[in-house]
């Protein structure tokens, strides 16, 4: 049972394990997709719970990205089945795809904003679309930069922006309309440290205070790692380490290997696998 | 291995007609169903009309200029130079005026829209755009297309327009001949079949520019190279199928009213 706080949210200092059995929010069974050549991903099987956060790890070019693209259906897959909130996506036509894909948010490896539209109007962009009051898209757009810290960037334009605010403006964009999933692709890639933390900040936040489920890549194990070991309080407004031996049961990880999935398990049994790869890419 | 290469690039030009074919069919027919895009469809016109409205009107007025030029000399062995009106008129509204609005606005809208799109694919705005919920093809492919059928078929009147007035110019100022006679040949010989004749070419040129410009720009691969790229073809491209599509309209309008 979670404790509610005195915002009325959960605490996420004991968050609950996934209940098992749930509709998963996104399953890919047996997924193979290639590119005039071998596959780039062979045979990819795993799904994601409601609330559950997974990390995909894996060295440049092994396809992560890819396969983030496969779940909301930007590419399609040669083999297999992909469910997005229980519907089939792999077969499905584009036009039906993209009321799925307003449910979901999506943050690009170099943050994809829109140059010639200020920040106001990229992370307003869905709600533009949707003919959403200029008061109240005002209102929730600063909402959001608030969110990300980044009030102050309203009229902005994104070619005014350095890199880690580029990616937090792509973040408040993401999270604008309260998905129902969230991919990050590679969002601290290229990124100072004290700015990769801010941005593992943002996501921790996201992940403990709205319980959004979402899927992560990145190549950088600290990231993963913090994400893991850490927790959003909500009294301090900052990210702030589990108790030593703790770590958050919702985070797992998946490992890709030349295009195939080698590792799909929590913290733990990623510090122990034996499997050869896992065990260089960890050391 | 000869065979091999000309095999492989014979399948890839019917494969890039059928997908070009598949693009312009979606792009076209997305107008007759939601969301349509009209505040992007009158941005479109605006940079599309507006911005292209002086080189438009320049090319006109100087073809207008040359076409009397030209015709005086070859006019006057035969103490025709009257005619020069209604040659300079018939040649501009059937013939000169729409190939050359069409080419010029190709030039400019085509290379711009191939850039425009081609930047966007390569820095994954339009990825982004999918992942945000909006279709590429209805909210920058489907305004261009008709912003851009629209506004050729204006900017065709204004070279025209000007086309008449520069043969005109020339014909008053430099060949010194009367300018009334000019005006009235100009207006007296023209018929409605090529007027019709006139400003149904740009319809079609402006299809082709603004599809040919987005299905290039939407298809760059390859970085900044792959930009440059894709406006080239789109330029080059735009501007040959205009100048094949004028020929088979002519063919079959001439078929149509054998009176012109």
């Amino acid at each position: 049972m979670t404790v509610p706080t005195a915002y009325g949210l959960p605490d996420p200092a004991q968050p609950d394990p996934v209940p098992s059995g749930q509709e998963p929010v996104l399953a890919f069974r047996n997924v193979t997709i290639a590119f005039d050549g071998p596959p780039v991903l062979e045979e990819i099987t795993f799904s994601l719970a409601p609330g559950e956060t997974r990390i995909l790890l894996g060295p440049a070019g092994v396809g992560k990205s890819v396969l983030l693209k496969l779940c909301d259906g930007l590419l399609r897959p040669d083999q297999g089945s992909i469910q997005l909130f229980g519907e089939e996506i792999a077969t499905m036509p584009e036009r039906n795809l993209f009321p799925l894909r307003i449910r979901t948010g999506m943050v690009f490896q170099e943050s994809a904003l829109f140059d010639s539209l200020s920040v106001r109007d990229n992370v307003a962009y869905q709600l533009i679309q949707e003919l959403v009051p200029d008061d109240e898209i005002d209102i929730r757009v600063r909402e959001a930069l608030a969110f990300v810290g980044l009030e102050q960037t309203f009229s902005l334009f994104p070619s005014s922006l350095s890199g880690g605010m580029k990616r937090r403006v792509a973040i408040a964009r993401a999270f604008i309309r309260h998905p129902e999933l969230l991919l990050y692709d590679s969002p601290t890639g290229g990124l100072d440290p004290v700015t990769s933390t801010t941005i593992i900040e943002l996501i921790v936040k996201e992940r403990d205070v709205h319980q959004t489920p979402s899927m992560l890549v990145t190549h950088r194990l600290q990231d993963a790692f913090t994400l893991c070991s850490h927790r959003f309080d909500t009294e301090e407004n900052r990210m702030v380490p589990l108790p030593k031996g703790q770590t958050n049961p919702n985070t797992k990880f998946l490992m890709l290997e030349e295009g195939r999935l080698i590792f799909d398990g929590t913290l733990h049994d990623l510090v122990k696998s034996e499997d050869p790869f896992v065990r260089e890419f960890l050391e | 291995m000869a065979t091999f290469t000309i095999d492989r690039t014979a399948k890839q030009i019917v494969l890039t007609v059928q997908d070009y074919s598949l693009f312009a069919w979606r792009a076209f027919t997305n107008l007759y169903s939601q969301p349509r895009y009209l505040s992007d469809f009158l941005i479109q016109s605006d940079i599309i009309g507006v911005g292209s409205t002086a080189i438009v009107l320049l090319s006109g007025f100087f073809t207008g200029g040359v076409l009397a030029l030209q015709s005086a000399a070859t006019l006057s062995q035969f103490g025709a130079t009257a005619v020069t009106g209604q040659f300079v008129s018939i040649t501009m509204i059937r013939e000169l005026g729409p190939v050359l609005t069409g080419i010029m606005v190709a030039g400019r809208n085509a290379s711009s829209m191939a850039s425009e799109l081609g930047s966007m694919v390569v820095t994954e705005q339009i990825d982004a755009m999918r992942a945000l919920g909006v279709d590429p093809m209805r909210k920058l492919v489907t305004p261009r297309i008709f912003a851009c059928i629209t506004m050729l078929f204006f900017l065709t009147i204004v070279a025209d327009a000007f086309g008449i007035l520069g043969g005109g110019a020339v014909t008053v100022f430099l060949n010194h001949q009367n300018g009334t006679q000019y005006f009235s040949k100009a207006w007296e010989s023209l018929r409605y079949p090529d007027i019709i004749q006139g400003l149904v070419k740009p319809l079609f040129s402006g299809y082709i520019i603004a599809s040919v410009g987005c299905f290039y720009g939407l298809r760059t691969t390859g970085g900044t190279q792959g930009v440059g790229r894709s406006t080239i073809q789109a330029v080059v491209n735009s501007s040959v199928l205009i100048i094949l599509v004028d020929f088979l309209l002519t063919r079959l309008l001439l078929a149509l009213f054998p009176a012109i």
